[in-house]
C-alpha cells in the first residue's frame, strides 16, 4: 500500500504528535521507505512458525491478590500541573 | 412489511479482587478520588504491571460456568487511544488470545422454549479512570481510582432476536456472574455494564444490516427500553429509503431516545500490539481441573436437584435459583422445615414482596431465615393459623424479637380450647338464625359464612377446623 500526505497527517493526529506542513513530506518520505521494509520482510515464508509474542521463554509469573499500595493522593496530586479537591485537572475534554 | 432484529451484547464486569488487575491498590467502591491510584496506575514511568492471580481465577471460573474453551495460552496486548483518564495511553486488554474462548448460555423464553446464545469470547482488560466535566476552573477533574480495576468483557455472538431476549440473556449471565461471586455486577453502580449492537433485516434475508452500537445502558430496564427505541429508529429510517450509518450512540434514559456520539474526525484506530511488560500466560489442566473443584452449584444445577429432591415445580424452582442467596435462604428454611412447598411459597410470595416494598436484599431483611422457619414450624403445629401466620410476618418486620415472644405478646396464639369455641359457635348460631336454617334445608354453602362470623369474631385466632367440625355438628 501506497501512503499519501493525508495518511501521515492521520497517523501523527491518532499519536497525537505535532507535525509541521514542511515536515510531512519528509516524514512521508521516511515512513514509505519503513513500509517498503516491512513489505520485503513479509515476503518470507513464515508458515508453521508460530508467532513470538515476547523474546523471552518465560510465562507470566502471578501476583497474589493483596493490597500493598497505601493511600499517596497528596503526594501524588502534588506532582501535577493542577490538583484541586482531590482531583487531578486537565484541559477540558468534551468528547 | 416483517423485520427480525439482531442484536449482540458487549458486557463488561468489574471483578470483585481485592487489588487492581496489575497493581496493589485497593478498589474498595465510592473512595475519595484518587485515595486507591497509585504510581503504576498513574502511569509514572518505570513502573511495571504484575498480574493478579485472582483475575485469572476469575475469568477460567466463568469460562467453565458458561462451557467454554478455556485457552491454555492467553496474551495481553495494547489498545492505544488518547483519553486523560487514561494515563499510560493505552488499555491492556486481549484481542487474539482471550482467556476464555467460545462458549454459551441458555435462556429460557416466554413460550417455555429454550435457546441457546452463543458466546464468541471473554477477555481480560483494565477499567479507565472518569473524568468529570463539570467546571473545575474551567478545566476537566480526573479521578483514577477506578484506573486498574479488573473487567471481564463478554462478547455474545448476535443470536439475539428481541429486546425481552437481550435482557433474559444479560439475567442470566448476571445470575451466574453472582453464583460464582466474581463481581458484584450492579449495573446501577457501573460494576455491569452494558453495551448493545443492533441491526434490523427483512424476515428470510441473510445478510445482517448496518449495526449500531448503544453505550451507557445502564439498567435492565433500560436495555430493553434503548433496543425497542433503537429497533423502531431503524426501521422507520430504512422505510423512508434512507441508510443506517454504522455508528456508536447514546442512550439517554430521561428523554428515552439514543443520538449519536460526538463522530470524530478519524474513525478510531486502536493500532493493537502485543503488551511487552507482560508475558503470555500459560496454564494447564491441572490448573483448570483445579477451578472446576472449585465451582459452586450454578442456577441450572440447583433448579433440576429443587424439583427432584424437594419437589418443587419447575416455576417456583426458577423463580427461586435465579438469585443465589435467595436460593440459598429458601434451602435452609426448607431443610429446618421439612415443608419445602411452604418455604417455597413464604420466600417466592411474602419475602420477594417484602424485598420489593423495601428494596433490599435478602440478606438486609430483618427476617433471617431461622426467624422465618420458626413462624413456618408455628404454623404446622398449630400454633398459629396461616392468616394470623401472615400478621406475625408483618410484626417480624419492625421487631426483632422472637417469633414466639410476638405470638405471645400479641396474644395471637389460635385458640383450640375446646370451651371457648364451644361458646363462640353458640354465639354466631344465636345471632344469625336466617343462615342456620338455609343451613338446615340443604344450603351446604352458607357454612362458610358461619365459620367467617367465628373467625372474624375471634379476630382470626380460632382454630377453623375445629370451628367447622363444631358448627356442623350443632346444625345438625
Amino acid at each position: 500500500m501506497a501512503l499519501d500526505e493525508k495518511n501521515i497527517k492521520d497517523i501523527a493526529h491518532l499519536a497525537r504528535l505535532k507535525i509541521e506542513e514542511n515536515e510531512v513530506a519528509e516524514s512521508l518520505a521516511d515512513f514509505s521507505s519503513i513500509l517498503s521494509m516491512i513489505n520485503e520482510m513479509q515476503t518470507v515464508n513464515t508458515e508453521n512458525i508460530v508467532p513470538l509474542s515476547n523474546p523471552h521463554e518465560q510465562t507470566q509469573k502471578l501476583r497474589k491478590d493483596v493490597v500493598t499500595e497505601s493511600n499517596d493522593r497528596e503526594k501524588l496530586l502534588n506532582l501535577a500541573p493542577r490538583a484541586t479537591d482531590g482531583l487531578f485537572l486537565v484541559p477540558r475534554v468534551i468528547d | 412489511m416483517a423485520w427480525e432484529t439482531v442484536i449482540g451484547l458487549e458486557v463488561h464486569v468489574q471483578l470483585s479482587t481485592k487489588s487492581k488487575l496489575f497493581s496493589g491498590s485497593d478498589i474498595k467502591f465510592g473512595a475519595e478520588p484518587n485515595t486507591q491510584a497509585n504510581i503504576f496506575d498513574l502511569a509514572l514511568p518505570g513502573t511495571l504491571p504484575v498480574f493478579n492471580e485472582s483475575v485469572l481465577k476469575m475469568a477460567v471460573k466463568f469460562g467453565l460456568a458458561i462451557n467454554a474453551k478455556i485457552n491454555k495460552k492467553s496474551v495481553f496486548d495494547r489498545k492505544n487511544y488518547f483519553y486523560p483518564d487514561l494515563p499510560k495511553g493505552y488499555q491492556v486488554s486481549q484481542l487474539d488470545h482471550p482467556t476464555v474462548g467460545p462458549g454459551s448460555l441458555k435462556i429460557k423464553l416466554d413460550n417455555g422454549a429454550e435457546k441457546k446464545i452463543n458466546i464468541n469470547r471473554a477477555h481480560i482488560e483494565e477499567d479507565a479512570g472518569k473524568s468529570l466535566h463539570e467546571d473545575y476552573q474551567g478545566m476537566s477533574g480526573i479521578d483514577l481510582n477506578r484506573a486498574g480495576t479488573p473487567l471481564l468483557e463478554i462478547v455474545s455472538e448476535p443470536d439475539l432476536r428481541s429486546a425481552e431476549e437481550a435482557v433474559l440473556f444479560l439475567k442470566k449471565l448476571h445470575s451466574v456472574i453472582r453464583y460464582l461471586d466474581i463481581s458484584d455486577a450492579i449495573m446501577a453502580e457501573g460494576s455491569m455494564r452494558c453495551d448493545a449492537n443492533i441491526s434490523v433485516r427483512k424476515v428470510g434475508e441473510i445478510e445482517l444490516g448496518t449495526r449500531t452500537e448503544i453505550k451507557n445502558i445502564n439498567s435492565f430496564r433500560f436495555v430493553e427500553r434503548a433496543i425497542n427505541h433503537e429497533v423502531r429508529r431503524q426501521i422507520e429510517l430504512i422505510e423512508d429509503g434512507a441508510d443506517i450509518a454504522q455508528e456508536t450512540r447514546l442512550y439517554d434514559s430521561e428523554l428515552d431516545e439514543t443520538r449519536p456520539m460526538r463522530s470524530k474526525e478519524i474513525a478510531n484506530d486502536y493500532r493493537y500490539f502485543p503488551e511487552p511488560d507482560l508475558l503470555p500466560i500459560i496454564i494447564d489442566d491441572t490448573y483448570i481441573d483445579a477451578v472446576r473443584d472449585e465451582l459452586p452449584e450454578l442456577p441450572e444445577e440447583k433448579k433440576q436437584r429443587f424439583i427432584s429432591q424437594l419437589k418443587l415445580n419447575e416455576y417456583d424452582a426458577g423463580v427461586l435459583v435465579t438469585n443465589r442467596e435467595i436460593a440459598d435462604f429458601f434451602e435452609e428454611i426448607a431443610i429446618a422445615t421439612q415443608d419445602s412447598k411452604a418455604a417455597a411459597n413464604w420466600v417466592s410470595q411474602d419475602m420477594m414482596a417484602l424485598l420489593n416494598k423495601n428494596n433490599c436484599t435478602i440478606l438486609e431483611t430483618p427476617i433471617s431465615a431461622e426467624r422465618l422457619s420458626s413462624l413456618i414450624m408455628r404454623i404446622k403445629d398449630g400454633t398459629i393459623s396461616g392468616k394470623i401466620a401472615k400478621r406475625v410476618f408483618e410484626f417480624m418486620v419492625s421487631d426483632s424479637s422472637s417469633v414466639d415472644s410476638i405470638i405471645k405478646e400479641k396474644g395471637l396464639e389460635q385458640v383450640s380450647d375446646t370451651n371457648v369455641i364451644d361458646q363462640l359457635v353458640d354465639d354466631v348460631i344465636a345471632k344469625n338464625q336466617s343462615q342456620v336454617e338455609q343451613y338446615r334445608a340443604g344450603k351446604e354453602q352458607v357454612i362458610g359464612f358461619l365459620v367467617g362470623q367465628c373467625m372474624q369474631q375471634s379476630k382470626g385466632k380460632a382454630n377453623p377446623s375445629q370451628v367447622n367440625a363444631l358448627l356442623r355438628e350443632k346444625m345438625r
